[in-house]
């Protein structure tokens, strides 16, 4: 019993550690003199990296999930004659839920996992050390374009895939279903409103970003330097980084839309 | 060579986001900025507004020509007092235009629908509109209906 | 003793521990300038920490290293970057920085901390690459190099700046002969033509002691026997006789300790 309740502390004593790290890396890395000349090359290599790459995958799932919500709607909404709400309803859900949150588990999935196995690898490789005895700072050099490229890429990422899910639900409930577009997009416009809906969604986007990408340089940096303790911090990435993602967008949606 | 394709390609991403907001603001939620900042207030007093909210739509024959800002209980009344801003170009109500809070369709949202009046004095900022009618309730109509059937 | 008349670095009454484990208790050891020093060991007695705390990446827990009279870990971030500007360091694997071609890897610690125009940098960088016979591979990536090519390469760059002080992690170690061969006669061509202070970590005792001018035997955190590469291998000591030729059991102990065979096998059954 006594060495269970040791065993405990010492865990959670090192998960406050874990936190601490991270947050020393976050400081580390962001706080610096600007140098656009170096970081600017850098930055967009890591944008393409992190953003490009992740948008082929982001543009599908946000199709086909735009799709589904106007075929579902549809059905549901057509019960009740109002299934010209349908249009309503897919461009609620889709910017104040889903296309931040959906497009954050992919984004974890997708470029938070390479990015810690890339940071990772560079540490097993002793690339991080090397870049430290050549005197270059590895947290301004490889941890601060990561950090900024994810904080930059999610919201743009999220935007597209709303788009393109209103897009797919169109495409369903216009196109396919009959619904006469006038009355789809019309009660879409009525209902949703810039301020509260389309910047929320952005201000979810851009902390589930922030969130992602720095658990993913964390646990790149953070790992056991061999490729056992990539894979497992990799693994870490991807289920924290869900997990955080779920939670905070609970607080974030009862900030915005509570009525607290 | 490669280097530019990247730039390219970075560059797309970032212009196709910042495309997406501007389709989001102006055809998903229909933000007109010529709207914005504009108009002025008009009041109207309701026994019942039976869930009509902030931000609802002010329509006149089912143009919308204003947004609901604000609503609140008078004290001294005690009654709902709306505030709406109506927008600028739409200077031809007259003081004794009525409101009235309509549904759109049969689970639709609240909204106040207004109907001109035949004076010649114009509704101006700060006005309140006398002749309202107020939301119909659900229980309301039919209670009455079974106290005219009791009565017949 | 003689050897010593300039010192370049000195490790004073060092103590530093990972976790429970104590690494290094009370070492100390000075490295002579323009030499070729080996710091010889069995595995696990952190001779890659000693080179990590030299360079300042990590910090003693008690006794200090001085660099040049400097004491690294009481230097601010940047002095110590500055300092490392006149270190190379070629890592055990390598560390080529694999998203960037051969040259381009040499020509780094160039681009960092000089403002020299790409031309010249692209001769210096010409010039360290023939030195490592590895000219016609500027243009490959990292991982399509052989690991003795890479350890070159990353020689290279690690000479890049001239640095008065180069540190060597186990550069022998996984090379076929050939490779550990051109190696052997790159480190001490390299250390007589440049002139400078050149640290070798490694367990490769026969290659070690042919180019090293001065050999520290460490084990269990303390230095066990020094001296000239003659000295050590005429030593009668049991410990430094067993090291050095290679014998299984003896003092360092071919068993883990544990009860005797005798009472675990029967121990039960009583």
């Amino acid at each position: 019993m006594i060495q269970l309740l040791q065993k405990l502390g010492a865990k959670s004593v090192n998960r406050v550690a874990a936190v601490g790290r991270a947050g020393q890396l976050l400081s580390q890395s962001l706080i610096a003199k600007p140098a656009p000349m170096t970081m600017l090359p850098l930055l967009v290599r890591q944008l393409y990296f992190i953003g490009v790459l992740s948008l082929v995958i982001i543009i599908v799932s946000g199709l086909f999930i735009g799709m589904v919500l106007g075929l579902q709607g549809y059905t549901i909404l057509v019960d009740y004659g109002s299934e010209q709400a349908v249009g309503q309803m897919v461009a609620l859900s889709l910017v104040r839920e889903l296309a931040p949150v959906v497009t954050a588990l992919l984004f974890a999935g997708r470029a938070g996992s390479a990015v810690t196995a890339e940071i990772g690898l560079m540490k097993a490789t002793e690339q991080l050390a090397s870049y430290e005895m050549i005197g270059v700072d590895p947290m301004r050099r490889i941890i601060a374009p990561r950090l900024w490229a994810g904080f930059i890429s999610m919201p743009l990422l999220s935007m597209i895939f709303a788009i393109v899910g209103i897009w797919g639900g169109s495409l369903v409930a216009v196109d396919w279903l009959g619904i006469f577009s006038g009355s789809f997009w019309a009660n879409m416009q009525a209902s949703v409103s810039f301020s509260e809906d389309v910047l929320n969604g952005v201000i979810k986007s851009l902390v589930f970003g922030f969130v992602v990408i720095w658990i993913a340089v964390f646990q790149g940096n953070d790992c056991v330097p061999t490729s056992e303790g990539i894979s497992q911090a990799t693994t870490r990435t991807v289920v924290y980084s869900s997990l955080a993602i779920l939670g905070l967008d609970f607080l974030l949606t009862a900030m915005m839309f509570g009525d607290f | 060579m490669r280097i530019r394709a990247l730039e390219i390609s970075v560059g797309a991403l970032i212009l196709a986001g910042l495309l997406a907001l501007v389709a989001l603001a102006i055809n998903v939620s229909g933000l007109n900025l010529s709207q914005k900042g504009g108009g002025y207030t008009v009041y109207a007093r309701f026994d019942n507004i039976g869930g009509l909210t902030e931000r609802a739509k002010v329509s006149m024959s089912g143009v919308q020509i204003g947004q609901v800002s604000a609503i609140r209980i008078d004290r001294k009344r005690l009654m709902a007092e709306v505030e709406m801003q109506i927008f600028d170009d739409v200077d031809y109500l007259s003081i004794d235009s009525s409101a009235q809070i309509l549904t759109a369709g049969l689970l639709g949202e609240k909204y106040i629908g207004i109907t001109p009046g035949f004076e010649d004095d114009l509704l101006a900022n700060g006005m309140t509109i006398e002749d309202t009618q107020s939301a119909l309730v659900l229980e309301e109509i039919v209670g009455k209906f079974l106290f005219n059937k009791v009565s017949e | 003793m003689t050897l010593i008349n300039d010192t370049h670095i000195e490790v004073n009454n060092l103590s530093f521990c990972r976790g429970e484990r104590k690494i290094f208790d009370d070492l100390s050891l000075t490295i002579p300038r323009g030499k070729i020093t080996a710091i010889m060991g069995p595995s696990g007695t952190g001779k890659t920490t000693l080179l990590k705390l030299i360079g300042g990446q990590l910090t003693p827990d008690q006794g200090s290293i001085s660099v040049d009279g400097e004491v690294v870990h009481t230097l601010s971030r940047r002095r110590l970057f500055e300092l490392r500007a006149k270190m190379g360091m070629l890592f055990q694997s390598g560390a080529l920085f694999t998203d960037m071609t051969v040259s381009e890897n040499v020509a780094f610690p160039l681009r960092v901390h000089t403002d020299l125009p790409d031309s010249v940098i692209g001769d210096l960088v010409l010039m360290k690459l023939n030195a490592v016979g590895l000219r016609g591979a500027s243009e490959l990536k990292p991982a399509e190099l052989s690991g003795g090519m890479a350890r070159r390469a990353a020689l290279a760059r690690a000479i890049a700046l001239d640095p008065d002080f180069l540190m060597y992690d186990e550069p022998f170690a996984g090379q076929d002969p050939i490779a550990m061969g051109v190696l052997i006669n790159l480190i001490s061509h390299l250390n007589r033509a440049l002139g400078h202070t050149s640290v070798i970590v490694s367990h490769d005792i026969q290659e070690t002691l042919s180019i090293a001018d001065y050999v520290y035997l460490i084990s269990d955190g303390k230095v066990l026997a020094q001296g000239a590469p003659d000295q050590l291998n005429g030593s009668e000591d049991p410990r430094v006789e067993q090291f050095m030729k290679g014998r299984p059991d003896g003092p360092v102990p071919f068993h883990y300790p544990a009860q005797s065979f005798e009472e675990q096998l029967f121990g039960g059954s009583q």
